[in-house]
């Protein structure tokens, strides 16, 4: 287990909201590059390889370029002019804003989803409860529904064969999914139903309640909200000396 | 720890929007550490019983109580953890994601202090024979080994009554003894006071020390030890649905005319998402037949009997359908087939009723599958009124299909799958916790599909009545059992 397990789930969190907000001050390549090296590198001694990384943060390889394509494009143009077909136009400063929203988006989402992703949601529900002093009752109701995830899963499975079975699955492709969206809501209702009643006669919903699993913060935790304000002042501090902060409130010029 | 003591007297409750009680003028004592087995005719308010001494019957925008009902001289309402249920539905009583989390789940509600829910948890564990690891997954445990670990996570709030409503209605064989046993083995530890519900009698009675009989709408009409009360009563209870004793059910079959072969399969090997459950067979299914297909849990029964009704793609293999069957369809593999000309050839009914469901009332549920195959008005109302009126179910054409009670769901969908009259039936657990008499409606229905109509019948099944009764051929998957 890497380091990661040793953190309270609450933590990623908070530290993914104190990093964020001063990363989302500035578009530049500095800022991002050396905030993303910087994490990979944090990443590494704490025991997570590239190949987790990659495992966990796979869909920004796809959201990344897109959004850095999008500026490619369509961001207002200035410097030099390199081509120009119909609205799209790449200019010097859209390659340059197109480079650093894509790493921006790497930076902000690399980080977030290599510690939320895979997260207990029993360990996020005990934080939750414990750490962050959420109202229990709406915890542990929300914990109790993820797991009815699974299940409706393969009743989504069943009704789809079920409707087959019918002779139902004729009509347009939108009405059919609609249909069978239908059913699926009144099936979810009534096992969400019958839950509520087995987590009552276990006696749930009284005001005092222990909790079998301690879920408490240390020193773990410290060093990583730690982190994710050094990570953020060292990459803003970077892009300050370069020269290259380019702050959100300026606009793109 | 003591047993809790029952008292009754002219309880009675009414459903909201329900014009009659579902239960009235219940008087009933039960003492501490009494084994109670409670019977009565489905509708008769046994399980609105145990969820009103289980605290769970709701608050005044649920329904009405009348007279009054207390646990240990209290309204069971207000009572936390002095009385534990466990419901039918094996996937309803599981609440936590690992098995030691959901044991622990009731301690913690009942502020429990930390290092004794631990110890609680594993005396619980060891108590209902139930020997996995604390944090192995609840999704991986068998339906028996869900029962046992709900029975667990009850025990664990040490309450002094445990409350069974059909906690093996929906368990294969060896399920079933399993939580029996379980429940035999700690109503003798604890000296709770136990109230079983159940139609499956004989396996109670080694159990039970007293049985309790309601009648629809009234009390208790018989009360008295197991031998009395069956003796007294047993063909009333049997009418009633109760699985009696002794009593077998039997079901007359006529002349049995094999015909030709309808479906086959060829070294098929079924499964999901291209992974196979069992081995390669070769399997008919002929006209005027009817096959049993049988064996262990997850021997891959019902994924074969999906692969069949064409509603599963086979893994390996070939599943073809004959020229009579086929009719004008060019495709010989039934998975090729439009749902409507699939339906009207091969009728699937589902182990869960309420997945078939799609319309708002009874008789729209079984028109929905004519009215796709475009069938004039009038042939439509007749089929439809013949089926309901054949199901018993003409009194409910304009229910809510999602209101009925279990043997009402599985008769409609029986009804609603008979409607395009297939010639193929392909039933899945089709007698899974019915009572008596809806068990023996439905298996007499299906016997004669078979020997008068010359359906072919394919029927998935842990009973073994059914299979004697039905069991023309019999397929058991996964070896012996």
């Amino acid at each position: 287990m890497s380091a990661l397990a040793r953190v309270n789930p609450v933590t990623p969190l908070l530290a993914a909201v104190l990093y964020s907000i001063p990363m989302l001050l500035t578009i530049d390549v500095v800022s991002a590059a050396v905030a993303l090296a910087a994490w990979l590198v944090v990443f590494a001694a704490a025991g997570i390889g590239p190949r987790t990384v990659l495992r966990r943060a796979w869909p920004l390889l796809i959201a990344a370029p897109l959004s850095a394509v999008s500026m490619l494009l369509y961001a207002e143009p200035a410097g030099r002019i390199h081509a120009q077909v119909w609205l799209a136009t790449i200019s010097d400063r859209s390659i340059e804003l197109a480079l650093a929203i894509g790493l921006r988006v790497l930076a902000l989402g690399v980080p977030t989803l290599v510690a939320l992703v895979g997260l207990d949601p029993t360990r996020l529900a005990d934080g939750l409860a414990q750490v962050a002093r959420l109202p229990h009752r709406f915890v542990l109701a929300a914990l109790a529904g993820t797991r009815l995830f699974g299940v409706l899963a393969e009743d989504w499975r069943q009704i789809a064969l079920a409707r087959r079975a019918r002779g139902l699955g004729d009509t347009g492709a939108v009405r059919r999914a609609l249909q069978a969206a239908f059913a699926l809501l009144v099936v979810a209702l009534r096992r969400g139903g019958t839950l509520a009643t087995a987590m009552e006669a276990r006696g749930f919903g009284g005001a005092e309640r222990t909790w079998a699993r301690p879920s408490t913060v240390g020193r773990a935790d410290a060093l990583l909200l730690i982190l994710a304000i050094a990570v953020a002042a060292t990459a803003i501090g970077a892009s300050l000396a370069a020269g290259s902060f380019a702050p959100v409130w300026e606009g793109a010029q | 720890m003591t047993g809790s003591r029952i008292r009754a007297r002219g309880w009675g409750w009414r459903h909201a929007g329900r014009a009659v009680p579902a239960v009235a003028g219940l008087d009933l004592d039960v003492e501490p550490g009494e084994r109670v087995l409670l019977l009565g005719p489905s509708g008769a308010g046994k399980s609105t019983l145990l969820a009103a001494l289980a605290g769970v019957l709701g608050g005044e925008d649920e329904g009405d109580e009348t007279g009054e009902l207390a646990v240990d001289g209290a309204h069971p309402a207000g009572l936390r953890g002095t009385a534990g249920l466990v419901l039918q539905d094996p996937q309803a009583n599981t609440i936590m994601s690992r098995v030691g989390d959901d044991v622990a789940f009731g301690c913690e509600n009942l502020a429990v202090p930390r290092d004794e829910i631990w110890r609680r948890v594993r005396e619980a564990l060891a108590a209902v024979g139930l020997d996995v690891a604390l944090d192995r997954s609840t999704a991986a445990l068998s339906g028996g080994q869900r029962q046992r670990l709900a029975l667990a996570g009850v025990l664990a709030m040490r309450p002094g009554l445990i409350l069974l409503d059909e906690p093996t209605a929906n368990l294969d064989p060896e399920g079933v003894v399993e939580v029996r046993d379980a429940v035999a083995r700690v109503a003798a530890e604890t000296g709770a006071t136990l109230v079983v519900v159940e139609h499956r009698v004989e396996t109670w009675l080694p159990v039970v020390d007293r049985v309790v009989v309601l009648a629809a709408g009234g009390g208790a009409v018989a009360d008295g030890s197991p031998a009395a009360v069956l003796d007294a009563h047993r063909a009333q209870l049997a009418h009633d649905g109760v699985w009696v004793p002794g009593l077998p059910v039997e079901v007359a079959r006529g002349g049995r005319h094999p015909g030709e072969a309808l479906l086959v399969g060829e070294a098929l090997r079924s499964g999901r998402d291209g992974a196979a459950v069992h081995e390669p067979l070769d399997v008919q299914v002929r006209a005027g037949e009817a096959l049993i297909v049988t064996g262990r849990n997850g021997a891959g029964k019902s994924t074969l009997a999906l692969t069949l009704a064409g509603l599963l793609p086979p893994v390996a293999g070939a599943v073809r359908a004959t020229a009579p069957l086929r009719g004008e369809l060019a495709a010989e593999a039934p998975i090729r087939w439009r749902p409507k000309q699939l339906a009207s050839r091969i009728g699937t009914v589902f182990q869960q009723p309420e997945h078939q469901f799609v319309a708002a009332r009874v008789r729209d549920e079984v028109a929905a599958g004519l009215r796709a195959l475009r069938l004039p008005q009038p042939e439509v109302d007749a089929r439809v009124g013949g089926l309901l009126a054949a199901l018993r179910l003409d009194a409910l054409a304009d229910a809510n299909p999602f209101t009925l009670s279990g043997g009402e769901q599985r008769r409609l969908s029986v009804a609603t799958v008979l409607a395009p009259a297939p010639r193929v039936m392909v039933l899945d657990e089709p007698t899974f916790g019915q009572d008596r008499r809806t068990w023996s409606e439905l298996v007499r229905l299906i016997a004669s599909l078979v020997d008068d109509r010359g359906c072919a019948v394919v029927a998935v099944t842990h009973d073994a009545d059914v299979e004697r009764v039905l069991g023309d051929r019999v397929l058991r998957l996964g070896g012996e059992r």
